[in-house]
C-alpha cells in the first residue's frame, strides 16, 4: 500500500485521443479480418462489409464517446484491445461459419456473436452511467456472494438446468441458453475484495503460527472459506473443470494481494496438488483428461475412442498453420469439434499461425497489465482488490484455456474471452472491462488535494467558532 | 484469386496486428514517461507540501510521528504513526479507541504513501472531515491539519 510515492509524483492525462486512434487500428484488425476472410475463402470482398464495419464502428465509438463523458480519465488502452480481440474473434467465427456451410451444415454463430456483442457493449455502456463510483459496490459484498452461488445453482435445478457434453452449467430461458457462472465470477470478485477490505488486517495478524504459515482466526476466514468451498462444490459437481481452477486460483490470489503473505501461495499450491491427485483417483473424466495429456495419440482413433481427437485435430492444425499461417481459406479449422468456442486459439495458429497467436497473447497481456497498473495506482483498498481480482481472472482464464489447447497442461473447457463464441461469456468480460475502466478513471483522475490555505483557514474558522463558543 | 495476392493479404494482415498492439505498447510508454509533473511536485522534489506555519514555524519538513486527540472526549490519546495504519474508530481494535458516540466502530485511518499521509474514511456513517470538507476518498494531510471525526478532532505531530 505504502510503495505509490512513484506513481504520485505525476498528474495522468486524460489520453483520450490516444484511445480514439487506437480504436481506429482496432476497428482495421477486426473489419480487416472480415474483409480478408472473405477475400480468402470465396473470392470477393463480402458485399456486405460496409454494414458490418459501420455495425462495429458504430458500437466501439459508441463506447468511446461514452467513456468521454462519464470516466475521462480511464484507461486508453483497454477499450481498444478488447474491441481489437472482439473483431477478430467475429470474423474467425465467421471463417468457421463459412466452413460449415461449404459442407451443408450451416450455423449462423456470428451472427449471433455479432448480436451478442451488441449486448455485450450495451451493459457496458450501462456498467459506466449506472455505478459512478466503484466503492458502492463494496455495500453488496454478501449480496453479491450470495447472488453468485445462486447462479452457481441455477443450472442443477430440473426446470431450466441443460447438461451439454457433459458439463451442467447451462441454464435455458426461451430461445437463449446461458451460462449463469461467467457472470457469478464477476460476483464474486466483487464478495471477495468487499469482504477482505475488512478483514485482511485481522486475516494477517491475528492469529496462531503453524509451522511457517500464520493460521488466522475462523472467524476471520470463515465466511470466506465458506463462500469459496460452496462455489467450488457446485463446480466439481456439475463436472465444470476450467471453471474450478479460475475460482480456486481467483481466491488464492487475493486473499495473497490482501494480507501480503506468500505463505498463502505454498498452502494453496498443497492443497492444489492434493485437490488434483484426489480428483484423478475420484474422478474418471478428470483421469482420462490427464490421461490425453500424457499420450494424447492413445485415444486418438476411432477404435480407441477417439477422445483425444478434437486436441490432436487442433495440434495438427497449428502445426500445419506454421510461423505465419494458410490464410484465411486455406485452413482447415473446422476439423477440430468446437472450433469457434473452447478451440479458437487452434483455428487463429492454423489460417493466421504463430505470429497472430503471439500477437494475441500479447493483447491478453496488455489487458492484464492494465488491471494491474490500475490497482496499483488505485487509491482506496476496494478498488486495488477488484483490479487485481478481475485481472486475475482474465489471466487464469487464457492460461487454461490456451494451455490446454496448446497442450501445456491438461485440457479444460473454459472461454478465450472476447474470441470465444458465446454469449454469456462475452457479455460478462465487456462488464468486467466497464468496471476496469471505472476503477482506472477514479484512480488516474488528479488528487483533490487539500492546499496549505484552506487547511490553515479552516483551522483559523474553527478557532474562532470555539472562540465564539467559549 | 492469385496465390501472391492471398499471400501478400495475408502478411499485410499480420502486419495490422502487430502494428495494432505495438502502437498500444507505445501509447502505454508515453502514458508512463510523458505525463506531466504537476509544479507543486517538481519545485518541492517530491516533498510533502509544506506544512502550515502555525506550529513550529523553523521546522518545516519534520516528519510526523504520531496522532493526537486534539478535541473530544478522549483529548490527550495518542497512537505512534511507525506501527503502520493508524486505524481509527469505536471499536476494540482500532488504534485509538473513541469513546464518541457519532463515531462508527470503524472510522477512519491514517495511512503513509511516501513521504505523505494520507486519511481515509471506512464508509462510517457520520463521515470523516478534513477542514470543514468531507472526504470522499483518501485525502493528503500534513501536520497540524485537523481532522473531525464526530466530535472529536485529531491531528498528525512530531
Amino acid at each position: 500500500m505504502a510503495q505509490q510515492s512513484t506513481l504520485m509524483g505525476f498528474v495522468h492525462r486524460r489520453r483520450r485521443g490516444a484511445e480514439l486512434f487506437l480504436l481506429v487500428l482496432a476497428l482495421a484488425v477486426g473489419i480487416g479480418a472480415y474483409a480478408a476472410v472473405g477475400i480468402g475463402v470465396q473470392g470477393e470482398v463480402p458485399p456486405d462489409i460496409l454494414g458490418y464495419g459501420g455495425w462495429l464502428a458504430g458500437l466501439v465509438i459508441g463506447a468511446h464517446v461514452v467513456i468521454r463523458l462519464v470516466a475521462p480519465y480511464a484507461d486508453p488502452v483497454l477499450l481498444p484491445v478488447v474491441a481489437a480481440l472482439n473483431g477478430l474473434g467475429l470474423a474467425v467465427i465467421h471463417r468457421i461459419d463459412l466452413a460449415r456451410e461449404a459442407i451443408d451444415r450451416p450455423h449462423g454463430f456470428a451472427q449471433q456473436q455479432l448480436i451478442w456483442m451488441t449486448l455485450g457493449v450495451g451493459l457496458f455502456v450501462v456498467t459506466l452511467l449506472a455505478i459512478r463510483d466503484h466503492r458502492v459496490l463494496q455495500r453488496f459484498t454478501y449480496t453479491s456472494g450470495l447472488a453468485a452461488i445462486v447462479l452457481l445453482l441455477l443450472p442443477i435445478l430440473p426446470g431450466i438446468g441443460r447438461t451439454i457434453n457433459g458439463a451442467q452449467i447451462w441454464i435455458r430461458l426461451g430461445p437463449f441458453s446461458f451460462q449463469p457462472g461467467e457472470v457469478a465470477k464477476v460476483l464474486l470478485v466483487i464478495a471477495f475484495a468487499g469482504y477482505l477490505v475488512l478483514h485482511r488486517d485481522a486475516l494477517a495478524l491475528a492469529g496462531r503460527r503453524v509451522l511457517f504459515v500464520d493460521l488466522p482466526r475462523g472467524r476471520d476466514l470463515g465466511p470466506i472459506l465458506a463462500m469459496w468451498l460452496v462455489s467450488l462444490g457446485i463446480l466439481v459437481f456439475q463436472h465444470d473443470l476450467g471453471s474450478s481452477l479460475l475460482f480456486f486460483g481467483l481466491f488464492l490470489i487475493m486473499l495473497y494481494v490482501a494480507t501480503e503473505r506468500p505463505g498463502w501461495l505454498i498452502v494453496g499450491g498443497l492443497m492444489f496438488v492434493g485437490g488434483a491427485t484426489l480428483a484423478y483417483f475420484l474422478f474418471g473424466h478428470v483421469r482420462i483428461r490427464f490421461d490425453i495429456w500424457q499420450h494424447p495419440f492413445d485415444f486418438y482413433t476411432a477404435e480407441q475412442g477417439g477422445k483425444s481427437f478434437q486436441p490432436v485435430e487442433a495440434k495438427f492444425g497449428m502445426g500445419w498453420g506454421g510461423l505465419i499461417g494458410r490464410g484465411f481459406g486455406n485452413g482447415d479449422p473446422n476439423r477440430v469439434p468446437y472450433a469457434e468456442s473452447d478451440f479458437i486459439v487452434s483455428s487463429i495458429g492454423e489460417e493466421l499461425g504463430l505470429t497472430a497467436v503471439m500477437a494475441v497473447l500479447m493483447m491478453y497481456g496488455l489487458i492484464v497489465e492494465r488491471a494491474l497498473r490500475t490497482s496499483l495506482i488505485c487509491r482506496d483498498a476496494f478498488g486495488k482488490l477488484v483490479a487485481v481480482g478481475l485481472a486475475s481472472v482474465f489471466a487464469i482464464q487464457v492460461f487454461v484455456v490456451v494451455g490446454g489447447v496448446t497442450g501445456l497442461i491438461p485440457l479444460t473447457g473454459l472461454t478465450t474471452p472476447f474470441l470465444s463464441y458465446g454469449g454469456s461469456s462475452l457479455v460478462a468480460n465487456w462488464v468486467i472491462i466497464a468496471l476496469l475502466l471505472r476503477i482506472s478513471d477514479q484512480a488516474r483522475r488528479p488528487l483533490p488535494t487539500i492546499s496549505d490555505d484552506t487547511a490553515a483557514f479552516s483551522a483559523e474558522e474553527t478557532q474562532i467558532v470555539r472562540a465564539v463558543s467559549a | 484469386m492469385s496465390e501472391l495476392t492471398l499471400f501478400l493479404i495475408r502478411v499485410a494482415y499480420l502486419a495490422i496486428l502487430w502494428i495494432f498492439v505495438l502502437s498500444a505498447i507505445s501509447v502505454i510508454r508515453s502514458d508512463m514517461f510523458g505525463a506531466r509533473v504537476p509544479e507543486a511536485a517538481r519545485t518541492g522534489g517530491g516533498k510533502a507540501p509544506k506544512p502550515p506555519k502555525q506550529p513550529k514555524p523553523g521546522k518545516r519538513r519534520t516528519v510526523p510521528t504520531h496522532v493526537l486527540v486534539t478535541e473530544g472526549s478522549n483529548v490527550g490519546e495518542r497512537a505512534d504513526l511507525s506501527a503502520g495504519p493508524v486505524l481509527i474508530g469505536r471499536g476494540s481494535d482500532a488504534a485509538i479507541r473513541l469513546d464518541d458516540d457519532y463515531v462508527s466502530t470503524r472510522h477512519a485511518r491514517i495511512a503513509a504513501s511516501g513521504d505523505q499521509w494520507f486519511v481515509e474514511d471506512l464508509g462510517s456513517t457520520n463521515g470523516t472531515f478534513v477542514g470543514t470538507v468531507r472526504i470522499s476518498q483518501p485525502t493528503t494531510i500534513t501536520m497540524g491539519t485537523q481532522v473531525r471525526v464526530g466530535k472529536t478532532i485529531l491531528e498528525l505531530r512530531k
